[in-house]
């Protein structure tokens, strides 16, 4: 899947991304934020670019790509749906959402339905515990998520994209 | 003069709708030609009546709630914001038996304020703490601290002020403020409260570190999960630079400190304090060997200040009323108040600060209203994923450090999550292995490998496989990951596992409790 070449505006996106952070001190966390809030993900092929720029190497920056579950080195799909698997959501029944979710959409975890509408990811708390299960969904929460209501919100985003 | 009407924009009010409550309202208003403001708050914390509506009248607040946008017709048409009568009606806010019997020090202006309105802040009682300690030598400012007898509220409890002193008593060019705002505990939102809720009250107590430390450098490591928070912060950290609290002369009194928010990347482990540091540095959040100390040697290698969000949230009220005004709250070894989160299968779920002292059975029942399910509640864990689970029959130990101690239990970051009897504790114990090997580090291999055994010989007694062989294998993968370990993840996730086998063994397949090895 991984591509030769990066797109032009991607190479464009990631030398702007590494200008602003170059000289912060401790910059590579906030510069691959900056690349993945842009541009969807880490790619492979930006490695080289930022070993530079840091004075790191490539093994380097891929270890702490690899390290931090937030990054992700592939586009994933229009939307990202993450599914709270804590304690307090398992508590009240995440464990019956979740698989509702699975054959709802069709995908495992770290899958990205056929159409490229949904990627599903696990996520472990996102401090909404007082109204659990939740979801988070493009980085809004949902609380006290049954099947009635994730049906209505995939079928909200299907019809977005 | 228009009516003003509040609608909280915490995170768990906007996961049950209440930015569509506003908009509804708003809507609602404008078709009747109805004089209102809207103001969007911070959340009172009592979460099971989010979305909570408040309306402003001549003797306090009126509260409606929990408030689905379908309700604001019918609120309307009974005149709520002239306290016409509604039965999602609730009556004077502050006077809800839940809020009124709790002592929030460090929450004081949760629900009351908007977060991010800096002359609201100042209005009641922000920036008093700072004013004093500028006034103050950083001697005496730690003193104050130390007196106060905070601990740590991140979970290990340690004297805050013990901490400072070795920052301050270290001598170096640069030292930093690291405040660890990665809350990853499940059951636990009482930072992202305080992040969303009162920026500045964090933001103060990090500047009141700074000039007690001689730190000028602040860095708030939040996680990546609380994209909201991340918003309020940088608009907060932003106001308060522009009102001279933040930058290179803190109210003209020749002091700097500088703030800047990092977020973190989605890994359990940084919350650990050497983790964190690596993770700010740009590394992998591998955990760090100790000594030295992050107070000797931490960021970048400078003396380091690593505190808790509510840690520093709380030095405010400390340094505005006096050690002994804090002090004077809690039981024991364990002074002042915990903020303490319900989670989980409960009625009446939300933030409680109160003093140490209170019973788990107070809390799940006369402020949680017992399971939402009706069921009997089986167990809780109480202080996160490394947390014990306690059985009905330890319902009664008072929330204090050493109490929980006794029972083998941590009260963490004060997160206490509860199941009903449906719940399989093998299950859970399976899961508490599992979160440890997804997150581990690698570093240490009794967490790395240790965790990953755990799974796979639990894996054979759900099955039925050689149960008794196999729990004397859970006791001694335990005994070396509690030993063993570098930090607490592997250290401490035979808490849950242990616990759970120790008194449920039936989840387990074993009759009686089995002798500890």
């Amino acid at each position: 899947m991984t591509e030769a070449v990066l797109k032009p505006q991607d190479y464009q996106a990631i030398e702007k991304h590494i200008a602003a952070f170059q000289s912060m001190p401790g910059a590579l966390i906030p510069l691959l934020h900056a690349i993945q809030d842009d541009i969807g993900y880490v790619p492979e092929l930006a490695y080289p670019l930022i070993s530079k720029a840091l004075s790191l190497s490539v093994a380097e920056v891929h270890g702490v790509v690899t390290f931090y579950h937030h990054f992700r080195t592939h586009q994933p799909g229009r939307h990202i749906l993450q599914v709270c698997l804590a304690e307090s959501c398992q508590a009240m029944g995440s464990d019956a959402l979740e698989a509702h979710i699975k054959k709802k959409l069709g995908v495992e975890f770290h899958e990205t339905t056929a159409d490229g509408a949904i990627t599903l990811e696990p996520i472990y708390c996102l401090g909404n515990c007082a109204c659990s299960p939740s979801v988070m969904i493009n980085e809004e929460v949902y609380g006290r998520v049954d099947n009635k209501k994730i049906d209505q919100l995939i079928s909200d985003l299907k019809s977005a994209s | 003069m228009s009516i003003k009407i509040f609608v909280p924009i915490d995170s768990t009010a906007l996961s049950l709708g209440a930015n569509e409550v506003a908009e509804a309202i708003l809507k609602e208003a404008q078709a009747r030609k109805l004089d209102i403001q809207i103001i969007r708050n911070s959340s009172r914390g009592l979460f099971w009546l989010e979305t909570l509506v408040e309306v402003e009248t001549p003797q306090g607040r009126i509260g409606f709630g929990p408030v689905n946008p379908n309700d604001v017709k019918s609120l309307f048409d009974a005149d709520f914001i002239n306290s016409g009568k509604h039965p999602l009606a609730l009556g004077i806010v502050a006077e809800i038996d839940w809020l009124k019997k709790q002592e929030r020090l460090t929450f004081a202006r949760m629900g009351i304020t908007e977060p991010t309105n800096i002359d609201q802040y100042m209005a009641h009682d922000g920036f008093q703490g700072l004013k004093n300690a500028l006034n103050l030598k950083p001697e005496a400012i730690v003193e104050t601290v130390t007196a106060s007898g905070l601990r740590g509220r991140g979970g290990a409890a340690f004297p805050t002020g013990i901490k400072w002193k070795t920052v301050l008593d270290t001598k170096a060019t640069q030292k930093y403020i690291v405040c660890n705002a990665d809350e990853g505990d499940s059951g636990t939102y009482s930072d992202r409260m305080i992040m969303e809720g009162d920026p500045f009250v964090l933001i103060e107590g990090m500047i009141i570190a700074g000039l007690a430390v001689g730190a000028t450098q602040g860095y708030i490591y939040l996680r990546s999960e609380y994209p909201h928070a991340l918003k309020t912060l940088n608009e907060a950290i932003h106001q308060a630079t522009k009102a001279g609290y933040l930058g290179e002369d803190i109210l003209k009194s020749g002091k700097a400190f500088h703030l800047e928010v990092r977020r973190a990347a989605g890994a359990y482990i940084c919350g650990e304090e050497t983790s964190l540091l690596e993770s700010l540095e740009g590394k992998r959040g591998l955990v760090r060997f100790k000594p030295p100390l992050p107070a000797i040697e931490g960021l970048f290698g400078k003396p380091t200040v690593v505190n808790n969000v509510i840690s520093l949230a709380t030095v405010p009220i400390i340094l505005a009323k006096g050690a002994k005004y804090y002090q004077d709250f809690g039981m024991g070894k364990s002074r002042g108040t915990l903020p303490i989160q319900l989670a989980g299968n409960l009625k009446r779920t939300g933030l409680i600060e109160k003093a140490f002292g209170i019973t788990l059975r107070e809390l799940l029942y006369d402020f949680g209203g017992g399971s939402l399910s009706g069921k009997p509640i089986k167990a809780v864990q109480v202080g996160g994923p490394l947390g014990a689970y306690l059985p009905e029959s330890q319902f009664d130990t008072p929330l204090d450090y050493e109490k929980f101690s006794e029972i083998w239990a941590v009260l963490g970051h004060g997160g206490i999550v509860a199941f009903d009897e449906t719940v399989n504790m093998a299950k859970m114990a399976r899961y508490a292995f599992d979160f440890c090997a997804i997150e581990s580090c690698g570093k240490c291999t009794p967490c790395r490998i240790g965790s990953t055994r755990g799974v796979e010989v639990i894996d054979h007694i759900m099955q039925g496989h050689d149960v008794k062989k196999h729990i004397a294998l859970i006791r001694d993968l335990s005994d070396t990951m509690l030993n063993g370990s570098l930090c607490a993840l592997g250290g401490m996730t035979p808490y849950p596992v242990l616990s759970a086998l120790n008194h449920f063994p039936k989840d387990f397949g074993v009759d009686a409790k089995e002798p500890k090895a």
